[in-house]
């Protein structure tokens, strides 16, 4: 047995660093280190709550939007704030602008170039692959980021600017758009969709939608020259759907609120079986992270820091649900939406996999492109878009969402008018978690076991795979 | 694509951007530079990228061993840029934040390599003063290379200069504009910034020249001082709602954030994000005042000419102008006569 530390990690968000235990080339353990704490659960602690909406977005520059989403819905838990009818549509359209921005950055510009490693040199595709999706080099460095600049125009018109905006509140979103900017919007969703069409799908959206099972996906990938069908002959050739696997415990907070409940519904998945989310079954364990021993609840836990305390090994926490760990993310989340195509990958892989993972991200983009248009025409232009804000002076207040990663949780408790205590599980705090208090390992940490390194050690592109198929946020996981 | 040579660069040009104490949203923000793309246009200009974390192919031992050279002076280092804070703590040991795989603190691998390198950026408020981290009580020690907050030092000290003799260049903003960053890192590519570029805080003048207030579309309720009395409203919001965007600098409402947006277009208050210490402020939604007048007024006008102004353009508003302030959207446009003031 040998152990290695893999790291730095790029082309994650943030930092990582791995520490893997090999035997024949082929990994025994791992345990995952995230290596930054910043420390806003303090910062937020004696503020005025309406601060959280400046203070928390600023978690993480990627998923910013979602940070908002997360504290003006803890906030307007609080007491008895309506959201405007408008708000609600005008915050689902941005958070699935920028939904759909993290999902086509993660697959183009994070995980494929990983394919275009020399390790590859010898395959029939490598020479495609370097061509379009090497790093810096690759024409997607080209087309990719112009489309995403496009798509991210809907945040200069609904909420001022894109990453960190102050547009989200607990009423609503603070500008109202008149007729000529719903025009624009729907002008950059059909310019948007016509990008995906042409680059990643290769056929139109509709034929994407109506994938519903691994047979019809076959169809698609023998028949498309997009680049998700690229990706699915790169996945049946190194047989990905075998690779970082990980046991059918899903979760999600549900996405996209509405007047008729979330467009993606919350629960959980255990054992293949769905069941209702129960909140109260959520605690975070810190056996194995840099902290004090606290509560597992997040209604009555403290981050108390202590970067000496013997055992452990990560800044973030080990988030659990019942007891145990859980994966988050667009499968997790379609998984729980019961997408057929979702739930026959489960079946036939026994859970999720790399090829599992990239499939549901590709999937929610077709989902969430055409959603956008529709919300968009939902909007009553001469309603209004947020409702005022009164807030109680003492309340604790939950904002359960979805990030693109996965379930991002704010716990808050206010009182005399300030923030008493505020608490923030992030979707790569449940995929990247370390040992809990009973030894059991994190998604990320138990989906690393066995996979099969050979001769390059900690320089296997397969260790790259399985970190990156699940596009971890290390800048949320700890905060 | 235009090639280097064509601009009349073709001499080559590195860069190297790390990140310490950060969210990553000055990244996605300079994501969004350019018509052709942030990366085509790095290579338009000659700039070679020695490794930026979000997009090199090379990880781990592979992207220590292009530290270990450009620390090691055996690769020429033009540009490092650093986004997010510095942190310190604990106790000045730095390992709040480490380097991954690599033993060291990210406190360790900035100092070593800003020691380096010709031209030193930090990217976005964290880098320059210390930002969101170092809000109270700022448990993290967190700082700027080199400020903490509005006071010189940080972790690179007072006293560092780069190879060309600057001291760190600060791209103040959380995020800074796209524009902001791309264009002083040309500047410097094409030796036309020095020091007499940079403002007081070591912000490039270009964009620091100006007030986030210059420009603001809700100038008209200004004038009249017709406010906005909750957010959504159109009226000006230094009056009720906070907003700090005459104190603070930025040609933020002469340039368009994602196609056409800004903090004020957007609908809410400038919360003074290239200031040294923004993060240091309460109630950042809620303008404070004493005796019904802000605490904080325009940058540089005297208080009893703006008490004075204020009450005389609040006499002289015009209904139009009062009635739209408190809506979310223009209930009456402009003519001629009916007009009087309310």
């Amino acid at each position: 047995m040998s152990r290695i530390l893999v790291g730095p990690f790029n082309r994650v968000e943030g930092d990582l660093e791995i520490a893997l235990d090999m035997m024949d080339g082929r990994i025994e353990s791992a345990r995952v280190t995230t290596t930054l704490y910043r420390g806003f659960e303090q910062i937020l602690v004696g503020r005025a709550p309406l601060d959280a909406l400046v203070i928390a977005p600023r978690i993480c520059g990627i998923c910013s939007v979602s940070q908002s989403v997360a504290a003006a819905a803890a906030l307007r838990a609080l007491g008895p704030t309506p959201l405007a009818g408008n708000g609600a549509l005008a915050t689902n359209i941005a958070h699935g602008a920028e939904n759909i921005a993290d999902h086509l950055t993660h697959f183009y510009l994070f995980f494929m170039p990983d394919f275009a490693r020399d390790e590859y040199r010898a395959l029939p595709w490598f020479a495609n692959i370097v061509e379009r999706f090497k790093a810096v080099s690759g024409e997607a460095s080209r087309y990719v980021p112009p489309a995403r600049r496009r798509l991210l125009e809907i945040m200069g018109l609904l909420a001022g600017k894109w990453p960190h905006s102050l547009a989200f509140q607990p009423g609503g979103t603070t500008r109202a758009l008149d007729m000529g900017e719903r025009v624009r919007l729907l002008g950059l969703i059909a310019e948007f969709q016509a990008f995906i069409e042409q680059r990643l799908f290769g056929v139109s959206l509709d034929e994407i939608l109506a994938i519903e099972s691994l047979c019809e996906l076959d169809a698609y990938e023998e028949k498309a020259g997009g680049d998700f069908a690229a990706f699915l002959r790169i996945a049946r050739d190194l047989n990905l759907s075998e690779l970082g696997k990980s046991s059918a415990a899903f979760l999600s907070f549900g996405a996209y609120h509405g007047a008729a409940g979330a467009h993606f519904p919350a629960g959980a998945m255990l054992e293949g079986k769905r069941e209702p989310l129960d909140a109260t079954q959520i605690g975070e364990d810190v056996a194995s992270s840099w902290f004090q021993p606290t509560q597992r609840s997040p209604w009555d836990a403290g981050t108390a820091p202590d970067a000496h305390k013997l055992g452990a090994y990560s800044w973030a926490k080990a988030p659990r649900y019942r007891g145990r760990p859980m994966e988050v993310g667009a499968f997790a989340r379609q998984a729980i939406a019961e997408h057929p195509l979702i739930l026959d990958l489960i079946a036939r892989d026994d859970g999720s996999s790399v090829r599992g993972r990239i499939v549901a991200r590709l999937l929610e983009i077709a989902l969430l492109t055409h959603a956008l248009g529709g919300w968009a025409r939902e909007l009553r232009l001469k309603a209004p878009f947020c409702e005022a804000t009164a807030l109680p002076v003492q309340g604790r207040g939950a904002g359960l969402v979805e990030a693109a990663r996965g379930a991002l949780g704010h716990w808050l408790i206010v009182d005399e008018g300030k923030i008493e205590r505020y608490q923030i599980v992030a979707p790569t705090t449940w995929n990247f978690s370390p040992r809990d208090a009973a030894g059991v390992a994190g998604p990320l940490e138990r989906a690393l076991v066995g996979v099969e390194v050979g001769t390059l050690g900690a320089k296997a592109a397969a260790i790259q795979h399985v970190v990156r198929s699940f596009d971890p946020c290390m800048v949320c996981t700890a905060h | 694509m235009v090639p280097p040579a064509a601009l009349g660069m073709d001499d080559e040009f590195t860069m190297l951007w790390l990140q310490a104490g950060s969210c990553g949203g000055c990244t996605m923000s300079v994501l969004e530079q350019g018509r052709s793309g942030w990366i085509a246009e790095l290579q338009a200009f000659g700039v070679r990228l020695l490794w930026h974390p979000s997009f090199s192919e090379e990880s781990g031992e592979d992207a220590l061993e292009i530290l270990r050279r450009v620390s090691a002076g055996e690769v020429r280092l033009d540009l490092l840029c650093l986004e997010g804070s510095i942190l310190r703590g604990p106790d000045g040991s730095g390992l709040f934040n480490r380097l991954g795989g690599s033993g060291r603190t990210m406190l360790d691998v900035a100092t070593t390599l800003a020691a380096r390198a010709n031209y030193c950026v930090a990217v976005g408020s964290c880098a320059a003063f210390g930002g969101i981290p170092a809000g109270q009580p700022n448990p993290t020690d967190a700082c700027g290379l080199q400020y903490d907050g509005a006071f010189s030092g940080g972790a690179l000290g007072e006293d560092y200069r780069s190879g060309a003799g600057l001291p760190v260049i600060n791209i103040a903003g959380c995020a800074p504009h796209p524009g902001w960053i791309m264009e002083t890192l040309i500047a410097l590519r094409m030796g036309d910034l020095g020091v007499e570029d940079l403002d007081s805080f070591g912000r490039p003048k270009f964009f620091a020249k100006s007030l986030a207030h210059h420009g603001c579309e809700r100038n008209e309720y200004y004038e009249f001082k017709a406010s906005a009395e909750k957010l959504s409203e159109i009226g000006c919001m230094m009056e009720h709602l906070g907003c700090k965007a005459t104190q603070s600098v930025g040609d933020c409402n002469q340039r368009s954030w994602n196609g056409g947006g800004s903090c004020t277009h957007g609908g809410y208050p400038c919360v003074a994000c290239t200031t040294p210490g923004f993060e240091r402020a309460f109630n950042f939604l809620e303008t404070q005042k004493v005796g019904g007048i802000p605490v904080n007024l325009p940058l540089d006008m005297p208080k009893a000419w703006f008490i004075a102004l204020a009450a005389l353009s609040k006499s002289a508003t015009p209904s139009r102008v009062s009635q739209n302030a408190t809506s979310d959207r223009i209930h009456r446009g402009p003519s001629r006569g009916r007009d009087a003031k309310s």
